[in-house]
């Protein structure tokens, strides 16, 4: 029981720290969320429709996909294995590591994006070697993957250190002496432990890989049906003026949000529910 | 199975956690690794089970004569209970038990039906008959322990490691399991070695205690012995009460509670005895325990009977004569 008087302020401040944070949310998060559903149905389903069926959206959405299918399962693997490395073992260079898992949170995407530029175009760093073996990276698929995978990097390994680090390393100690071999404590002690982290951290990874504008605008190109992302396809279209299919495609987006955000409570909901449990 | 551990070395970075260690374990036999935290039982006993390794080049393990410094943990056939048991929290009493036979390679692997079986010997063998489908965390502090017990046990370990077994638990599961694992070690023979800061512990249930003190071994004995026959202050003071007397020539005195005699003031001898005041006298429980102030102000833990402090008839403020025992070397 909470003791009131101790924690809880008067009712006035109550209602007026409730209602600010009530107004923010609405204003700044659930309008702009109608306001692309209803400019997206302004002139009705058939432009709607027709909007989504377009050859160049079709296109933007496959390309979406192709980035997220190929950078979201490499960054679960190489966050795993940060994660991993970071709270099982202590070495040299360890706190360092850490803080460059960071690194993509701290640096714009804008210049991640110029970076990358700058070493695989055919002026950059690598271009002459890349054009000897005929490889195209910038303002192309391998460009836009190792962009967003630059981007959505520090997901899964910033939810799993956390988490890791609390568990400590009895259990697949106590599987050591068991006698189990590595591969055996990774999929039958460390997954099962971590399994909830894990699928928050993807989760969010995905809805970020498949968002992600600034570093993937610069190394894309915007060739329309070609290298246009989601995200670059809906700016085009917004900059052509053509307002309806830009919201239409952008509700594609917004759902994306959505269904995140579902499963995301859906976790939550369940682990903390067995979290309750436990203690 | 005999363990010998000869000349061990390990530091963490600059820190020395064991300082040149040996020690012979014989087989079947119950040993406490005894001492305060810090003076590197724990890691000893982590090094045996390899968890840990020594410094290279330092020395030897051998298990029954062969050297094991570079057989890898899962291949020692150590059962090892951690301290705060760490049981797979997803995993059911009976896989928990299970998981060191399920992980072993298919040839050798029991078939499911052998496994159940084993689960139910081991149950039983811990009296936790019918608890298979239970979750670690539904378990009381005591039950957990035993299903750590005869997780490790199901892999036929030829060597039983115990960190800190009761650390864990409240005082009166404590004492219970205390003599059923004293009971369990009688029955199986197996060779144990457990970790303890708790010297009424070590010296209720080891066949041999190992008192260790910043990286080194203090002394090794049966426990009688070392309760006896501390070979130094260190072993003295961790060893249950003592009193420490400052002489006023020559090393310190240490005598034990319940060592010192009491008698009226009025049959004092010089010769051997000391004058003191009662100051206060506690008196609840079997053993009554008197502060009392010597002559020359130092104070003194002292212990009798019941029955003798009814025949003194002692008050707080009354005059004593105390006997020492005849001292030794200490």
């Amino acid at each position: 029981m909470s003791h009131p008087g101790v924690t809880t302020e008067s009712r006035l401040v109550r209602m007026l720290l409730i209602g600010t944070a009530g107004l923010i949310v609405g204003l700044l998060l659930l309008m702009p969320l109608l306001a692309v559903f209803i400019e997206a149905l302004r002139k009705g389903w058939e432009v709607f429709l027709a909007s989504l069926h377009d050859e160049a959206a079709l296109s933007a959405v496959k390309l979406t996909l192709t980035a997220a299918a190929v950078s979201v399962p490499l960054n679960t693997l190489f966050g795993v294995g940060a994660a991993w490395a970071v709270t099982k073992f202590r070495f040299k260079g360890r706190a360092l590591l850490i803080s460059l898992i960071d690194l993509p949170f701290a640096v714009s995407p804008v210049i991640a994006g110029l970076v990358f530029v700058l070493l695989f175009s055919p002026h950059g760093w690598f271009g002459r070697w890349l054009e000897e073996y005929d490889l195209k990276v910038i303002f192309a698929l391998p460009g836009i993957i190792i962009a967003t995978m630059f981007v959505t990097f520090p997901f899964v390994a910033r939810e799993l250190i956390p988490l890791m680090a609390a568990q400590g390393s009895d259990q697949e100690e106590a599987a050591v002496t068991l006698g189990a071999r590595g591969w055996q404590i990774f999929l039958r002690v460390t997954l099962p432990n971590i399994k909830w982290g894990l699928l928050y951290g993807v989760l969010l990874c995905n809805a970020r890989a498949m968002g992600e504008f600034g570093a993937v605008s610069v190394v894309s190109g915007h060739i329309r049906g070609e290298t246009n992302t989601l995200p670059l396809h809906v700016e085009v279209l917004y900059n052509e003026y053509q307002f309806s299919a830009a919201f239409a495609c952008a509700t594609l987006l917004a759902l994306l949000a959505l269904v995140t955000l579902g499963i995301k409570s859906a976790i939550e909901h369940f682990t903390g529910h067995r979290h309750h449990g436990r203690h | 199975m005999s363990i010998s551990i000869q000349s061990i070395h390990k530091t963490f970075g600059g820190y020395k956690a064991l300082d040149d260690i040996s020690l012979e374990v014989s087989d079947g036999s119950l040993t406490a690794l005894l001492g305060p935290s810090g003076s590197g039982k724990t890691t000893l006993l982590r090094i045996v089970a390899g968890l840990e390794f020594a410094d290279v080049g330092s020395g030897k393990i051998l298990f029954h004569g062969e050297n094991v410094v570079n057989v890898p943990a899962g291949r020692r056939r150590v059962g090892f209970v951690f301290q705060n048991y760490a049981l797979f929290r997803h995993m059911t009493v009976a896989q928990n038990i299970a998981f060191g036979l399920s992980v072993l390679p298919r040839r050798r692997r029991p078939s499911g039906k052998e496994i159940n079986e084993r689960v139910r010997e081991l149950l039983h063998l811990v009296k936790l008959d019918g608890l298979e489908r239970r979750r670690p965390d539904e378990l009381s502090g005591g039950q957990r322990q035993r299903v750590a017990l005869a997780r490790a046990l199901a892999i036929k370990p030829k060597v039983l490691l115990l960190d800190e077994p009761f650390g864990a638990l409240d005082a009166q599961v404590r004492k219970d399991l205390r003599r059923w694992l004293r009971v369990f070690h009688d029955e199986t023979g197996l060779t144990t070695l457990f970790v303890t800061h708790d010297q009424e512990e070590a010296l209720e249930l080891a066949d041999q205690v190992v008192v260790m003190r910043n990286a080194h071994i203090e002394q090794v004995g049966a426990p009688q012995e070392i309760y006896d026959q501390p070979r130094t202050p260190f072993v003295y003071e961790f060893l249950g009460n003592v009193n420490k007397l400052a002489a006023a020539a020559g090393p310190a005195q240490y005598v034990r509670p319940h060592e010192i005699e009491v008698k009226f003031a009025a049959e004092y001898e010089p010769a051997s005895d000391r004058l003191a005041v009662v100051q206060h006298l506690f008196s609840a429980g079997p053993v009554a325990s008197l502060s009392v102030r010597l002559e020359d102000g130092q104070f003194l833990e002292v212990e009798i009977s019941r029955k003798q402090l009814d025949e003194l008839a002692l008050s707080e403020g009354d005059k004593v004569a105390l006997g020492f025992p005849i001292s030794d070397n200490r």
